[in-house]
């Protein structure tokens, strides 16, 4: 169980201090699928910033199953058991989709793991696994690699800041059944995803609306989403993609 | 042929040799041969003046290698080696050549290997060089060496260069020249720290219609480390060649890079590319992300840059 108790964060910019995230509590309950939606520049990024521990809190807590990780680096945040999948998932010169595959199981896996990995996220392992994690990958490409390392990672919460970014339409609804996917697998994971799509929205457990960093509605998919459906936090499939 | 430990190690760090190297080979170990094989497509002989080897590959050499590693273990040791290779017509070969020293006196030791190839028609050469230096004494481990390559009608020439660790101090040339259909391929890595300086100049004449140069260098430069890549292309003929300098810099490592390019033929078609810049922070933390601390992280992204 992932707890925020009073969270805030600031940062100084020309006119003085901005408050970007304002004394949020949340909690979010195990093997639950979780989707944080709101207005661009509503905070939603920054918040899973804060829980892969990317960004430092200005005050409050973050409590992981018990265990206070407010002062903890993101190495121990993922050694922990939370996995973080990038908006724009970073390249690497030199480093090969197997390799970032082995780094992120923490184990020297064979081939083979790796490949069921990548045909887990819809890639042709034989294709990739030697592949550079450069720039001749394409957007959508990335993003299955990316999902692919929280995978292998085995992680307790998966964080996923807005996985629809910079990919094409085909490539989103593979997203969307590799999210289904994860949702009904036996393994015993929360994942809290950031997006503003309804197709993502839709296969939550529940939704939490961030404007202005404040919560402005919780509750469950059922309760929440016929009141956002249509409206710029739950957007349609080809709205807002990219 | 008796070798000690260290010499040992250091022919498994230039030459990845656990044992005597199958195929043709020559040994130098402290300014003098040790150990050397011909087989009935390759020679070498020892140049009469005594200042190095000449290797000799017949005409439709195949699937065969050579190995020349130089390997330095006594201080204050410094020389200067000829080693030129004549490969005759539709050869395919590898050549393995690299120089490892360890010095723990207080002399330097220098080895400068001047390597000139002659390659024949419609041959392919693979060839290899690793540096490696090791030791703790203050003397320095100082390595120049200069390649030269010829290369005749439509044959290949790989060339594969690495120098990752310990070399104080080097200079590297080389030189090729390229005739109709000739292909050259460049592969350099390059890891220097501490107080370390190391220049790589390249100069690469493309003579003949179709000729190509693809040179390409990865480099690292850590501490108060110094490097330099110059590497021009002088297109004289319908070429074409690309040129690439990519580092990486750490601490408070310098490098300048100076790719040129020189087209005397209208149908000359040269590119070049170079960036310089330290590791970038989104990827330390999306490693960090995966439980690497942020020293194994730098670790992984150099290892994979340089591999």
């Amino acid at each position: 169980m992932l707890e925020l108790k009073n969270i805030s964060f600031n940062i100084e910019d020309g006119d003085g201090k901005a408050e970007i995230i304002r004394d949020i509590s949340l909690t979010i309950p195990d093997n639950k699928f979780v989707v944080i939606t709101g207005p661009n520049g509503g905070g939603k990024s920054t918040l899973a910033r804060l829980i892969a521990g990317i960004c430092p809190l200005s005050s409050g807590k973050i409590v992981l199953d018990g265990t206070d990780i407010t002062g903890m680096s993101i190495t121990e945040r993922a050694r922990m058991g939370i996995g973080f999948a990038f908006q724009q998932p970073v390249r690497f010169k030199g480093l090969t989709v197997l390799d970032l595959l082995r780094i992120a199981a923490g184990t020297k896996i064979s081939v083979c793991q790796a490949c069921d990995y990548l045909s887990e996220v819809g890639l042709c392992a034989k294709e990739y696994i030697d592949r550079e994690v450069n720039s001749s990958l394409s957007g959508g490409e990335l993003k299955r690699i990316e999902i692919a390392t929280i995978l292998a990672r085995d992680v307790k919460l998966a964080v996923f800041d807005e996985p629809e970014a910079g990919i094409d339409l085909w490539s989103f609804n593979n997203l969307i059944r590799i999210f289904e996917k994860m949702r009904s697998s036996d393994k015993n994971r929360t994942i809290l995803v950031i997006s503003h799509q309804e197709r993502i929205l839709n296969i939550a457990d529940e939704i939490v609306v961030l404007a202005d960093g404040k919560i402005l509605k919780q509750g469950s998919k059922d309760e929440i989403l016929p009141d956002i459906i249509g409206t710029q936090y739950a957007a349609g499939v080809c709205s807002r993609i990219g | 042929m008796n070798i000690d430990t260290i010499q040992q190690r250091l022919l498994e760090e230039v030459a990845d040799l656990h044992d005597v190297p199958e195929g043709a080979y020559n040994l130098r170990s402290n300014g003098q041969s040790i150990g050397r094989n011909t087989t009935a497509n390759i020679d070498i002989q020892s140049k009469a003046d005594g200042s190095g080897i000449d290797i000799r590959i017949k005409d439709g050499t195949v699937n065969e290698s050579v190995h020349i590693p130089v390997i330095l273990s006594e201080s204050g040791i410094k020389e200067t080696v000829y080693n030129d290779f004549f490969v005759g017509d539709n050869c395919d070969v590898l050549i393995v050549a690299g120089c490892g020293i360890d010095n723990c006196g207080n002399q330097d030791s220098q080895h400068n290997g001047i390597h000139r190839f002659y390659i024949g028609k419609n041959s392919r050469i693979r060839y290899v060089e690793k540096h490696y230096g090791s030791g703790d004494g203050s003397g320095k481990r100082i390595l120049d060496p200069v390649t030269e390559v010829y290369i005749e009608e439509g044959s290949t020439v790989e060339m594969e260069m690495a120098q990752i660790k310990g070399v104080d101090s080097t200079e590297r040339t080389t030189l090729a020249e390229l005739k109709e259909g000739a292909k050259l391929v460049i592969r350099e890595r390059l890891m220097t720290h501490g107080e370390q300086h190391a220049l790589s100049v390249y100069k690469v004449s493309l003579n003949g219609d179709a000729s190509s140069a693809d040179i390409v260098s990865r480099s690292v430069a850590r501490d108060t480390s110094y490097q330099k890549f110059d590497a021009c292309i002088i297109g004289n003929a319908a070429c074409s060649g690309h040129t690439e300098c990519d580092s990486i810099i750490m601490d408070n490592g310098r490098i300048l890079a100076v790719p040129s390019l020189e087209a005397n033929n209208i149908d000359a078609a040269l590119v070049h590319e170079a960036a310089i810049g330290k590791i970038a922070g989104d990827q330390l933390i999306k490693l960090m992300t995966l439980g690497l601390t942020e020293s194994e992280a730098e670790e992984q992204i150099i290892n994979g840059f340089l591999k």
